[in-house]
């Protein structure tokens, strides 16, 4: 078997803050190359702490997080920038550009790049997001979702191989929800790492398959979504439910039905193979 | 009446090109009644909110047609400072809404602010703090609290006004499911002990299809749709070009009544509705197939 490359390697990683919250005791996780994974929890579990080391935001109190085998607390702003791109969970917490197009170009101005390469960048990050039209606007006239997208596009614009997407969901219409995460499945095709934070659990059924599930600043448990899911009682003491099909399946356990379908297609399947015959429609 | 809103109409700035953002809504919600307001973004939801408690059209500029009557006082006879307090705000993010150190300060800013004795601003603090459980918290600093409870809280403080409507704008979409949950509970308690009436704009039908009286579906500054849980989600297809998600189980119902390989008649709104369903056919087909054996 090939072995995976690590990409993200968190080892008994602790994290207080200067106000004395303690919200991080002892995480270890290993994310791979091209994963894509959920982080669900409670709010205050610390799933936001976790990732904001990944990236360099925050260091470690103790223990160590790696980022493509090098050490956060070792590696300067700069490698770490070009390697993580993080969207906040609240868009307009990182834009303070006058333009659209400067907000784009910020990231590989900083990080030293030619005149011709920055702007190959931001073209090509306005036109994947669809904001080409909008390059002269002020950042705070757009709209929510498009905020989100330009959010988005300075962070590709960077070209990094790990995004993190805090909460890419909330606040939004399905159809935005649904056009964020095809992006991303997008984005994981080009051979890019996801990492997603959300409490919306049909979001992390149909689009995430591998979840880690955080309690009290630790990590409960992690695995394919499909597994997590199947065991509520562990979810339960992060106090996640799993997606109502989900549910209603594992209540359904004792005539057979297995407790792992994550959607209404597989749900309907299987009780058609369990109920669904034209002599059911007579009784 | 506890809302009663004719042929609204309502675009931000007065130039001729600004586009109407509310065209013609027309609304009643009953005393007690738990009302949600879904639809896209950009639908106009919040537009709605700000017209229940006056905030348009008196303090942003644009141009107003039609009435907005809550609490029996049409928007146009009245100041605000007279609506205001007949109608409690709560928004998005708990975060963004806290002003002061503490919970009950925080609690006691409206009444305060209203120049209200002291004994009785302890009465409505005591009293709003009681109603959305978070009595034990009193002198506890915003931080120390999960966003369920710091939600409570802005609930709480605009409770202490003594309200008859409360308006709640997306107000669990930054909260986790147990938060969702308990600030739902907290607002179905309320409308049955003290009859308030809930007006709560929200994404997630899922999440309220259990607490709702009625369902109304605003689009493009219209109201499209508009009825009790099982009425509103019949329209399947018309949610669905809205980009308004179905429950899942209800999801699952419409696939089955339109097989032939079920025999359903009534939508799934809960996953308790479904089980009891279900089990029920599961039943009926053991004993179809031992009395075929027999």
């Amino acid at each position: 078997m090939v072995e995976q490359k690590k990409e993200v390697e968190v080892r008994d990683l602790h994290f207080t803050y200067p106000d004395g919250t303690v919200a991080l005791k002892g995480v270890n996780l290993d994310i791979y190359e091209n994963d894509f994974v959920g982080i669900i929890g409670q709010n205050g579990s610390g799933k936001t702490t976790l990732v904001k080391h990944f990236n360099g935001t925050l260091k470690p109190t103790s223990g160590k997080v790696l980022i493509e085998g090098a050490d956060t607390t070792k590696s300067d702003f700069k490698h770490l920038a070009k390697r993580v791109g993080y969207v906040y969970q609240n868009p307009s917490y990182q834009l303070f550009c006058n333009s659209v197009e400067k907000e784009v170009e910020f990231g590989p101005t900083i990080l030293g790049f030619s005149k011709d390469e920055i702007e190959q960048r931001v073209n090509d990050a306005l036109k994947r997001m669809g904001l080409e039209k909008k390059r002269k606007e002020y950042p705070f006239f757009l709209s929510i979702g498009e905020r989100q997208r330009l959010a988005i596009a300075s962070i590709l614009a960077t070209n990094p191989s790990i995004i993190i997407v805090d909460e890419p969901t909330t606040g939004q219409d399905i159809r935005r929800a649904e056009e964020i995460m095809d992006l991303l499945i997008e984005l994981h095709k080009e051979g890019r790492t996801i990492i997603v934070i959300t409490h919306d659990m049909r979001i992390i059924a149909d689009y995430v398959p591998k979840t880690v599930v955080m309690l009290n600043g630790k990590i409960l448990t992690e695995g394919p979504t499909r597994q997590i899911f199947a065991d509520p009682k562990t979810l339960l003491k992060a106090f996640v439910l799993p997606p109502q099909i989900t549910r209603l399946a594992q209540k359904l356990g004792a005539y057979g039905i297995p407790p792992t379908p994550l959607n209404t297609a597989e749900m309907y399947g299987v009780l058609k193979n369990h109920l669904g015959s034209k002599k059911g429609k007579r009784s | 009446m506890s809302v009663s809103i004719r042929d609204l109409w309502w675009k931000y700035g007065e130039e001729e090109t600004a586009p109407w953002v509310l065209k013609g809504i027309n609304l009643d919600v009953k005393e007690g009644e738990f009302v949600v307001i879904t639809g896209p973004n950009e639908s106009g939801k919040t537009t709605l909110c700000l017209c229940l408690n006056a905030l348009i059209p008196y303090n942003f500029l644009g141009v107003f047609k039609g009435h907005v009557k809550v609490a029996g006082m049409d928007s146009r006879d009245h100041e605000i400072s007279e609506l205001a307090p007949k109608v409690g705000m709560v928004f998005q993010d708990p975060d963004s809404q806290f002003i002061t150190l503490s919970v009950d300060t925080e609690v006691a800013f409206g009444p305060e602010n209203f120049g209200f004795p002291i004994s009785e601003i302890e009465e409505r603090v005591d009293w709003a703090l009681r109603a959305v459980r978070m009595e034990g918290y009193k002198y506890k600093p915003p931080r120390a609290l999960s966003g369920g409870q710091k939600q409570r809280v802005a609930i709480a403080a605009a409770l202490a006004m003594r309200p008859d409507i409360l308006v709640l704008d997306e107000p669990t979409s930054n909260l986790d499911p147990v938060g969702k949950a308990e600030v739902l509970e907290i607002i179905s308690e309320l409308r049955k002990e003290i009859k308030l009436t809930a007006i709560i704009v929200e994404h997630n039908v899922e999440d309220c299809v259990a607490f709702a009286d009625r369902f109304v579906l605003l689009y493009d500054g219209k109201i499209e749709l508009s009825g009790s849980p099982e009425e509103f989600l019949e329209h399947e297809e018309k949610l669905k070009e809205r980009w308004v998600r179905l429950p899942q189980v209800t999801e699952l119902s419409h696939l089955m009544m339109k097989s032939e390989h079920f025999y359903l008649k009534n939508l799934y709104l809960t996953v308790e509705q479904a089980y009891e369903s279900i089990d029920q056919m599961f039943r009926r087909s053991r004993l179809g197939r031992t009395k075929e054996g027999s």
